[in-house]
């Protein structure tokens, strides 16, 4: 690492770029495209947030009090779609444009026109989900998953959504193409795929999965369509169709889908534990087969989101040991971040309390995806509660967690201030209490039976309706608080330290400068 | 020198990647013939062919079970009913029941019936030989059309069903729509 300094003078040229709007509009810089892909999903981080303490309050107490069924419907559904392909998955994205060529010592991502293209599609997207609710008919009411025949017959807003979803399916493939060959391709000399950093070892695998998976998405929300519009009839079951051949194509995607929003978590956590406890990473390579394991397992576990959609038994039993199996390597990675936290000289600032909380809370979504995963009790707990808790526990104390944990890790990098440390540990304490108290009594009102996408409910789940809305209302009016935070580190005038944190050994930490220049690693380190 | 070949690389990576998209998109499409295949040979969704017997089936006179007769309308400007609400029947004994369509509109209209049973494996032991959704009906404007179905349970059906329901829906056919056992 001596050679550290003479590579970081090398960036004194000044950073010429347009200034103002046109800067964003047409920028193909790495470091710029990721900054607009987290603040876009920071807001629709709150769009979806705002629908879902609409749906918390309808829920609060028994009864119809605020949203009528028909726009709740269109709330628990937009919620989903928003949540999923507007706030984890762009959030992830941004990471990696920020990350990915700085941690292997790349200028930028190998194609930057395409890079400000893919961003620049999702701003359509969003729009045309939002202003769904505004249309004749209201917005898409049949479920995130928007299964036929219920999405075969609604109105505008459902050929709005399922046109935003194909945009949004364009952007992420570009995105990952993107992706994959910057890092196949332009890693520094010495960086050897088996020395890259675990943030982007999973985001590569990631990116196989996306195009592997969203262009099958592509294919089924076009049957969709024209099944809609142009009379054919893959699902229409006069014609000849069948909607649970939609099912099985969706989740095809969807399962895939499900652990794209989770393996680039899994690598900002592998990047977080090792730097605070101060030692290594235990057993990288074996949480780089561990990533491949868990990816190519997700392919051939997907029917197991339809056990009571009707198959033959042996299917059943092949989903659920399929499904069942993912838990090996998943609780490889969680013992490899226990045994890196074991007798590591551990300190715990805001980045490892959010990667702690992940593996806490993440384990218990993973449980209850195994509990799940049993045929005879997922025939009780389907489209319970039960589900929405799980799947929570893994997206939003799971992958929303990670994302926190790394945007207070690497904000010195990008901003070059320090975040406020004590309301950095404030935001993760609420977040933590809140989280819990929104979903962990789910489970409970599952288990009693409580179907999911309803707005009223029998009174014996009155009780635990209205903790849970209460935790709900917290943990979002806990999100202002990161706001707070995320704006008054940018607005500080200290500095940050050139090193805030002293574990870190990945490229950005050793071989460039705080805050990070606009252009980085012109000329690649040499990696030893 | 070395960034022109590092672009091409870029480039010839961006197509590959291009084409596995590609072929995914048309994996999508190719899921549909493969689950239709796959639905025939392991004989699950095939409601829509008449049965055939391949041996005599000897009547289970000890228990009855009351076929209970639903039928639905999606969408169509039709009257469907049967004309008994239920059956009593000993399983092994062929049952036929009757329904009736009119077509209260002034325009020819093709209609397709999908059946649906209950509980979901009953058609492990229904043999239907004769049944209107075989094929598309088209009714003329006004027209009343009474049409049989012709079946038998088989006696290997589960000692604990009393009562099992047999119900269809129609759907309309868009002109030019082939029927779905003509495709």
């Amino acid at each position: 690492m001596a050679a550290v300094h003479g590579d970081v003078h090398g960036h004194g040229h000044d950073d010429h770029h347009p200034t103002g709007i046109m800067r964003w509009v047409t920028t193909t810089n790495h470091k710029d495209i990721g900054t607009m892909y987290l603040w876009f999903s920071l807001t629709m981080f709150f769009t979806g947030g705002f629908l879902a303490m609409g749906i918390r309050a309808e829920l609060f107490q028994p009864g119809i009090q605020i949203l009528e069924p028909e726009l709740f419907n269109s709330f628990t559904t937009l919620h989903g779609l928003i949540m999923v392909f507007g706030a984890i998955m762009p959030a992830f994205v941004g990471f990696a444009n920020w990350q990915v060529p700085m941690m292997i010592g790349a200028p930028d991502m190998a194609f930057a026109r395409m890079n400000n293209w893919s961003f620049w599609l999702l701003i359509p997207a969003a729009l045309l989900l939002i202003s769904s609710f505004f249309v004749p008919g209201g917005a898409a009411a049949g479920g995130w998953t928007f299964y036929p025949p219920l999405s075969t017959q609604g109105g505008l807003g459902v050929d709005m959504m399922l046109f935003a979803v194909h945009i949004l399916g364009a952007s992420s493939i570009m995105g990952s193409i993107n992706i994959i060959t910057t890092i196949l391709n332009m890693r520094a000399p010495g960086m050897t795929l088996m020395k890259m950093p675990l943030f982007v070892w999973t985001w590569l695998i990631t990116a196989y999965l996306l195009v592997l998976a969203m262009p099958v998405l592509a294919g089924v929300v076009t049957m969709l369509i024209t099944d809609r519009h142009f009379d054919t009839s893959f699902f229409n079951a006069a014609g000849g169709g069948d909607p649970v051949l939609f099912q099985h194509i969706f989740w095809f995607f969807g399962h895939p889908e499900v652990y794209i929003m989770i393996l680039p978590a899994f690598g900002i956590v592998s990047e977080i534990i090792p730097t605070f406890s101060r030692k290594p990473l235990f057993g990288y390579s074996s949480m780089v087969y561990a990533t491949a394991s868990i990816a190519i397992l997700s392919c051939i576990v997907w029917a197991h989101h339809m056990f009571t959609a009707g198959m033959p038994t042996v299917g059943q039993l092949f989903f659920m040991y399929a499904t069942m199996l993912i838990a090996v390597p998943t609780g490889v990675k969680v013992f490899n971040w226990t045994a890196t936290m074991w007798r590591g000289a551990m300190s715990f600032e805001t980045p490892m309390l959010f990667a702690i909380g992940f593996i806490f809370l993440f384990v218990i979504g993973g449980f209850s995806g195994v509990i799940c995963a049993i045929v005879p009790i997922d025939i009780q707990v389907q489209d319970t509660y039960y589900v929405i808790a799980h799947f929570h526990y893994v997206l939003v104390s799971g992958a929303l967690f990670a994302l926190f944990g790394g945007a207070y890790y690497w904000l010195p990098k990008w901003t070059g201030h320090m975040y406020d440390e004590t309301l950095g540990k404030l935001h993760f304490w609420l977040s933590m209490i809140f989280f819990n108290m929104a979903f962990f009594v789910q489970h409970f009102l599952g288990l009693a039976g409580m179907p999911r996408r309803i707005p009223d409910y029998a009174l014996q789940f009155a009780d635990f309706n209205m903790i849970s809305s209460l935790g709900a209302f917290g943990f979002g009016l806990t999100q202002l608080l990161f706001v707070y935070i995320v704006i008054k580190c940018i607005r500080s005038k200290e500095p940050a330290p050139e090193k805030p944190w002293e574990g870190a050994t990945t490229l950005e930490w050793t071989h460039l400068p705080t805050p990070a220049p606009y252009h980085s690693f012109e000329t690649p380190p040499v990696v030893k | 020198m070395a960034t022109e070949n590092k672009v091409e690389n870029n480039l010839t990576m961006m197509k590959k990647l291009l084409i596995f998209t590609v072929v995914m998109f048309v994996f999508g499409y190719a899921m549909v013939p493969f689950y239709e295949k796959f639905c025939e040979v392991a004989g699950i969704n095939n409601l829509l062919q008449p049965d055939t017997l391949t041996q005599e089936l000897e009547t289970d006179t000890g228990r009855w079970v009351t076929i209970e007769l639903d039928a639905n309308i999606r969408g169509l400007p039709w009257d469907f009913k049967p004309l008994q609400r239920s059956v009593r029947i000993h399983p092994g004994e062929p049952v036929e029941v009757m329904y009736e369509i009119v077509n209260n509109s002034d325009r020819e209209i093709t209609g397709q019936a999908i059946p649906s049973y209950s509980p979901r494996f009953l058609d492990k032991h229904l043999r239907k030989f004769e049944c209107f959704c075989f094929s598309r009906q088209v009714l003329k404007p006004k027209e009343v059309k009474q049409m049989p179905v012709q079946f038998v349970i088989e006696p290997t059906l589960p000692k604990e069903f009393h009562t099992i329901t047999i119900s269809y829906t129609f759907f309309e056919l868009p002109v030019g729509t082939p029927a779905i056992n003509e495709k």
